[in-house]
């Protein structure tokens, strides 16, 4: 008897040790990526910059046009990663609070919400420092948030995907709408009405990182730290309960660490959409369900997929640029649109 | 029987068909006696409701046909079709607010074109159609508001005022209470004895079905196990083949009908 | 003998008709009253004797010009396209059986403008050959939506997903055109973001007029069918509408109304959108909201661009103004909708 349960379990184990050794090498796989794609970040762009300039600007010297242009770069990578990583994790955990295949920052109105509000600081409260335009944003964020999951989850069922994408989408198209009837008339600023719609990475200065430090600190802390609560409410309201979990509260606190996530990026970048929805699902498909694993690879995967469109946006159009959010839109919808067929509709 | 009804024969000769890359109905062959009531059961996913979608033209066949008096019904125009088999599906949807009497007006969709205006005579259908459903004093009620019961009452009264020959109805029972049930079931039969309207339902609800059809039909695994009055089908070989149970056929001591007994693993004296 | 229950139904009918007549009537009355008002208001009050001068045909001193060239062409682009976006939101709306369905979400106006903005901005194109162009994109993606939603046929919940896709994908387009175009004329941007009939002519007018014609023609003519759809696909089917071919005829007439207002004057936000729901409230949903919910969308864009340029604190395009009042009533709607779990 004890001989025939042996193997079982022996088994058992080596198929977790595999599997938990596959995760890492993945993880490993795609902090190498990411490192990489900085480094390209760095070399390429609308100016060819040789090798020494390269050095030379990591070293703090900016002599030639070369060496500026890298030192330009070099925020704006850093940016790229915070950003993309941020937008990524969001992604990852409120897929896991909604339960929703489709949930994204930028879906679920939440980034208009961001833009909204930073646009109506600027425009009717003259806020101007960087600290007050994130807490604008993260404001904006979090009633974005509230408001469209309060409406998509009237009635039967509940949030379904399908009802919390369309009360976004609706929200967001008001947003939109409101953002232009603010900023409209202050023809100094309207030139800038793109920023708002459509969010990149261009002009990145670390005077702009700075301030976004702390809230994107706090951020990454609370959603990375809320992922045993994520595996629990994966089962379902009633089974987490029943597990001893406070679902209310864990659902709370997940949300604002994405909201802190989303405003916060928001308010450097502008409204940048669809890479909270591609990349949880891709690094689903990599590492598993389990959010230990899950969020962290979402927010390198975010950080790879951000940096990977920025340059792409730059070579692709040179000598002008693409910014960042077109791009995610391009390649995101499409990606939204195949996981959109593959499910069932009743899940929908 | 009213006997100036015309009879129509709907039958179905070899028919396969399904959705998705496999087939559901392999080479079922049906004949449907014109005049009657006639149930279809069967487990779930045997087909049962494939089979009445495929005989209403909602699903077309991949071999085989379906025969409306010896025409297939693919080659009917739709109209005449609608006019001559009514059909009511499993989730009707109503409009928001729309009052029963409007709901029930549909129904005369077939017998109008682009020009025709509402006659007299479509008044008078829907008002018979009211009639015989017991509905009239519910005609400017919105629909929305109704118990299951009477909205599936509507509903009927909707496929009457279509004044087909037949009428198919998908699991007209399934979501309804047991008095709402044998409400439904009783109009039913009110319609076949005064109209000699030509009923197929499916049921899901077996001993329903042996007490108010006339012809039942088996189906399992895609195609007919076998059909014929509820006596000739409710037999414990069948059941077992069909439903995979064990059972018992005792006589229904209120109508006189057979009636199926569930044999499980607990609660069987002698066990 | 005539049964009292005949009698009843009959009178109700009659009834319920009266109500959709009074309705038409008030809401076409609305129409014109808003545009002679459009007509004879501006930055000056031209007295209504002189508009109809004017409009007969008459040559007087500065009303000619103020009338004739600049208010009437507006006040016509905006009564057909109002017409246009109107009639083929509700119809999108009723088809769909949900009234989050409109195309302005599912990206039928997004590939409408996106065509147009190609066109006029990067291929220097103007004229009838832009509208063409539009109405031969808003096709391509609602041919492109339906067909991604296809899978062991369409479902209404994931066309709708697939539109929002879709309509992300073609904004972003626009703002990449926008942004790289080579001078970053607001007004021009403002036309293609939101909607505006600032600067209409009167010879765009022709081919919208035409495609109203047709388009709206074809859809009149199939609005039994229509009704018939709101049941449900089966019970349609069941009704003897051939669902397949109607839902194809209906979709393209919609699309090309659509398509060719979007042409002209920009998605004028919402308008498509909001109509349907307002004419269903008014007219109960017994009878059809196709013709009412066309001259809604008429009243809005008129009085929207009226709004925009007189009523507030500054100049605003009239696609603004359909934005942001819009807004609330959306998101009302979406309460609504939700609340009850009902379609259109």
């Amino acid at each position: 008897m004890m001989t025939d349960r042996r193997p079982d379990a022996k088994h058992r184990i080596s198929a977790i040790a595999l599997t938990n050794r596959n995760r890492a090498l993945w993880l490993a796989g795609v902090v190498a990526l990411l490192a990489a794609l900085c480094a390209l970040s760095v070399t390429v762009g609308t100016r060819d910059v040789s090798w020494s300039d390269i050095t030379a600007a990591l070293a703090g010297r900016t002599d030639n046009l070369g060496q500026a242009a890298v030192a330009l770069r070099i925020p704006r990578t850093l940016l790229g990663v915070l950003a993309g990583a941020a937008l990524g994790l969001a992604g990852a955990v409120m897929q896991g609070v909604t339960r929703n295949p489709l949930a994204d920052p930028g879906i679920l109105g939440v980034n208009m919400g961001a833009s909204l509000a930073v646009v109506i600081g600027i425009v009717w409260f003259q806020i101007e420092t960087a600290g007050a335009y994130i807490w604008w944003a993260i404001a904006g964020a979090a009633l974005a948030a509230v408001f469209v999951y309060t409406i998509g989850s009237l009635g039967r069922g509940g949030a379904t995907p399908l009802k919390l994408a369309l009360a976004g989408a609706a929200t967001s198209v008001a947003f939109a709408s409101l953002v232009i009837a603010v900023v409209l008339p202050r023809a100094d600023i309207a030139g800038g009405i793109r920023s708002w719609q459509i969010g990149g990475i261009g002009g990145a200065t670390s005077e702009r990182i700075w301030p976004v430090l702390p809230f994107l600190a706090v951020g990454f802390a609370i959603s990375l730290l809320s992922a045993r609560k994520l595996n629990l409410l994966a089962l379902g309201d009633e089974l987490a309960v029943g597990l001893g979990e406070r679902v209310a509260f864990a659902r709370a606190s997940a949300s604002i660490g994405a909201i802190l996530l989303c405003g916060a990026s928001t308010a450097v970048c502008g409204p940048i959409g669809f890479l909270g929805l591609v990349v949880p699902h891709v690094c689903r498909l990599l590492v598993g369900i389990d959010h230990r694993w899950l969020l962290p690879f979402s927010a390198l995967g975010g950080a790879c997929l951000l940096i990977a469109a920025d340059v792409a946006g730059r070579i692709a159009a040179r000598p002008a640029e693409i910014d960042v959010g077109i791009l995610t839109a391009l390649i995101g919808a499409p990606v939204f649109i195949w996981i959109v067929r593959r499910q069932r509709v009743r899940e929908l | 029987m009213n006997s100036a009804m015309p009879e129509h024969t709907l039958e179905a000769h070899g028919l396969s068909t399904g959705y998705g890359t496999d087939n559901i109905l392999h080479d079922l062959d049906l004949t449907v006696p014109p005049g009657r009531i006639t149930a279809i059961v069967g487990a779930n996913a045997c087909g049962k409701s494939t089979l009445l979608r495929a005989m209403s033209r909602l699903l077309a066949p991949r071999e085989g046909q379906v025969l409306l008096d010896g025409k297939s019904i693919h080659r009917m125009s739709a109209r005449l079709l609608a006019r001559t088999m009514g059909l009511l599906p499993q989730s009707p949807i109503a409009p928001e607010g729309i009052a029963v009497a409007d709901l029930v007006s549909r129904g005369r969709h077939p017998h109008q074109n682009l020009f025709s205006r509402w006659t007299r005579k479509d008044d008078e259908a829907v008002d018979a159609a009211l009639t015989a459903t017991r509905t009239t004093e519910l005609a400017e009620r919105p629909v929305d508001e109704l118990s299951g019961g009477q909205r599936q009452r509507v509903w009927i009264a909707m496929a009457l005022a279509q004044e087909t020959d037949i009428l198919l109805l998908d699991e007209p029972t399934t979501f309804l209470d047991i008095s709402h049930q044998i409400d439904v079931l009783d109009l039913l039969t009110d319609l076949n004895r005064e109209r000699g309207t030509t009923v197929v339902m499916v049921l899901h609800d077996l001993n329903l079905a042996a007490r108010y059809a006339d012809h039942l039909v088996a189906i399992a695994k895609g195609r007919v196990h076998v059909s014929g009055s509820p006596e000739e089908v409710l037999t414990q070989q069948n059941i077992r083949a069909v439903f995979g149970l064990e059972s018992q056929i005792i006589t229904d001591p209120v109508s006189g009908r057979p009636m199926m007994l569930p044999i499980g693993r607990y609660r069987v004296l002698g066990c | 003998m005539v049964s009292t229950s005949l009698q009843t139904l009959i009178a109700n009918r009659r009834r319920r008709q009266r109500r959709y007549r009074s309705v038409v009537s008030i809401l076409a009355l609305l129409v014109v009253a808003l545009f002679a008002l459009s007509l004879a208001i501006g930055q000056t009050v031209t007295p209504p004797l002189e508009v109809i001068r004017v409009l007969l045909g008459e040559q007087i001193g500065g009303a000619s010009f103020t009338v004739g060239q600049l208010r009437l062409p507006r006040a016509v682009m905006s009564v057909l396209a109002g017409l246009s976006f109107g009639l083929g939101g509700v119809t999108f709306q009723l088809m769909l059986r949900n009234p989050l369905a409109s195309p302005d979400i599912i990206g039928i106006t997004s590939g409408a403008s996106a065509a147009a903005v190609f066109a006029i901005i990067v291929l220097s194109l103007n004229g009838p050959i832009v509208s063409i162009i539009a109405v031969v994109a808003g096709l391509g993606v609602s041919m492109l939506v339906y067909g991604l939603s296809l899978r062991n046929g369409v479902a209404g919940t994931r066309l709708i997903l697939v539109g929002i896709g879709i309509s992300a994908m073609l904004e972003s387009i626009i703002a990449y055109i926008l942004s790289s175009a080579p001078a970053w004329n607001l007004q021009e941007a403002m036309r293609w973001l939101t909607g505006s009939v600032n600067g209409a002519q009167l010879g765009q007018a022709i081919p919208l007029l035409a495609s109203l014609a047709v388009f709206g023609g074809l859809l009149l003519s199939r609005s039994r069918d229509l009704e018939a759809l709101r049941l449900g696909d089966d019970m349609a089917s069941a009704l003897g509408v051939g669902v397949a071919r109607t839902r194809m005829l209906i979709m393209v007439a919609a699309v090309g109304m659509i398509a060719s207002a979007t042409a002209v004057s920009g998605p004028i936000a919402f308008v498509a959108f909001l109509s349907g729901p307002i004419a269903a409230r008014i007219v109960g949903s017994s009878s059809s909201p196709l013709v009412p919910a066309a001259l809604i969308g008429a009243v809005l864009v008129l009085a929207g661009d009226f709004a925009g340029q007189f009523l507030l604190p500054s100049r605003y395009p009239v696609g603004v103004v359909t934005g942001a009042l819009g807004a609330p009533y959306l998101i009302y709607l979406i309460v609504r909708v939700n609340r009850t779990g009902s379609a259109l």
